[in-house]
């Protein structure tokens, strides 16, 4: 009984502090010189579309974060065979899946009002277009077998290799080429990159806050995904031993 | 495989399996006339598409790795789907070891493409008179390393996909994601050869595509067993 009065608990701490963020980091005002932790530095070109940092860049951090750890239990599949890795690595690519479309289409909107086109093939916008592309070719591929062990056991062979290639679009190009984000090679004008200039620390705080948050909520949604396939399954095999 | 005559081994059966699908391949030129079709279709496509416009060298280029990309993609499988086809997998599980098969087979695909290749760009020089190759040492070497890197990833991918219901459809869905890379250094290297660059020009896109080529073989030759063994 004590579990679920804690996880009770849990779930109201997550709905408060996601509330917080969301208020602080939609209400608080932005000025050109911040004198305290009330206020938000108003950053030239961005003004207030700089605030989609709050919410985009957790979600993209999380399509790769849940990509990385279906992979993982990927490859915990393949060495012990248990299939209940197999249910976790779905289910974090599913995740990983939706906080891919929700960060190309937060960043899209916000493109057209920023840069003028809803899409602009800058290197990281390529790198979250590959990133779709592997979690629907993974989800193709695990569609296509009906023998479970063998559904498993190549869609985490895929996942292996998708993650041997996949850190080259994310982690190198988007660094190494000319493009629109922060962090390019040509970016001379600092915007709100989290590691360097820009950001003041109540920004920051309420930005390390968001994915703090968002990782709550992944968390929390991959234990409920995990939980009810776990109960799908149980049921299966129990309808057909009858 | 330090020892010498495991190495020796693992060389014969190899080559025994490259024969082997090689020899098949002459009798019944399965995959080569397809291919050989489907370049020469598709080629006579996208020169009535352009109709009489003569479009620059990057066009071109980038038009090249389309045409060579989706030929692989209609004949690369054909290895590991004919043997789920035959119902000859299981057989050659008993009779080879899974890294012979992989190698064997991928040395097939290597071959197979840059025959294909070739012949691709010999056509595209026949047809599009405004496509020229000014630096053929750089372009010789992005033709042949973009071959073996596109080898090296699908043979691993056709190996997954011959396991699945819908094989034909799955294939280039499957390769595209993890071709990108390749396919971005090739059309960039091919364009720099048709500007007239120097060779050494070209090193920074061969280093990516040799360090390609060692990421997805190594990653292949780890993980096939999972894949080929039943």
């Amino acid at each position: 009984m004590s579990g679920k009065i804690k996880n009770r608990r849990l779930k109201q701490v997550l709905g408060l502090w996601t509330t917080a963020v969301i208020i602080l980091a939609l209400g608080l005002p932005m000025v050109a010189h911040p004198s305290h932790w009330g206020e938000l530095p108003l950053i030239p070109g961005l003004e207030q579309r700089a605030r989609i940092i709050f919410f985009h860049v957790p979600t993209a951090w999380l399509s790769v974060i849940a990509f990385l750890t279906s992979m993982w239990f990927g490859i915990r599949y393949l060495r012990k065979k248990s299939p209940d890795d197999d249910i976790k690595s779905v289910t974090h690519a599913g995740l990983g899946l939706l906080f891919c479309i929700l960060a190309t289409v937060t960043g899209s909107i916000w493109a057209k009002f920023n840069w003028g086109s809803f899409w602009n093939w800058d290197p990281r916008e390529t790198s979250i277009f590959v990133l779709l592309l592997i979690y629907g070719a993974y989800f193709a591929l695990r569609s296509a077998i009906d023998v479970e062990e063998k559904r498993a056991t190549l869609s985490a062979v895929y996942s292996i290799i998708a993650g041997v290639i996949a850190p080259f679009f994310i982690f190198i190009l988007p660094r190494i080429t000319a493009g629109l984000h922060p962090g390019s090679a040509d970016d001379v004008n600092s915007g709100p990159v989290v590691s360097s200039g820009g950001m003041n620390a109540s920004m920051r705080v309420i930005f390390y806050s968001s994915v703090a948050a968002f990782i709550g909520m992944y968390l929390w949604m991959s234990n409920l995904r995990i939980r009810a396939t776990r109960l799908v399954q149980a049921q299966e095999l129990e309808s057909r031993k009858q | 495989m330090e020892d010498p005559r495991k190495m020796k081994s693992f060389l014969v059966s190899t080559k025994a399996v490259f024969l082997k699908d090689w020899r098949s391949e002459l009798r019944t030129r399965y995959a080569l006339s397809a291919l050989v079709m489907f370049v020469l279709t598709t080629i006579a496509i996208i020169v009535f598409a352009f109709g009489g416009e003569s479009p620059s060298q990057e066009v071109l280029a980038g038009v090249l790795w389309v045409i060579i990309f989706f030929s692989g993609m209609s004949g690369l499988a054909r290895t590991f789907v004919a043997e789920e086809e035959r119902g000859t997998s299981l057989t050659l599980q008993l009779l080879s070891t899974p890294t012979a098969v992989l190698f064997g087979k991928l040395a097939f695909n290597v071959v197979l493409i840059i025959i294909v290749n070739t012949l691709a760009v010999l056509l595209f020089l026949f047809f599009f008179s405004t496509f020229r190759v000014s630096s053929v040492g750089l372009f010789v070497t992005t033709l042949a390393l973009g071959s073996i890197g596109l080898a090296s990833a699908s043979t691993i991918i056709a190996a997954i996909i011959a396991r699945a219901n819908t094989k034909g459809s799955l294939f280039p869905v499957l390769s595209l994601p993890l071709l990108l890379p390749l396919l971005m250094t090739v059309i960039h290297a091919t364009s720099l050869s048709s500007e007239g660059a120097f060779f050494s020009e070209g090193l920074d896109d061969f280093r990516i595509l040799v360090s390609y080529i060692g990421a997805v073989t190594g990653v292949s030759y780890i993980l096939f067993d999972y894949v080929w063994k039943d």
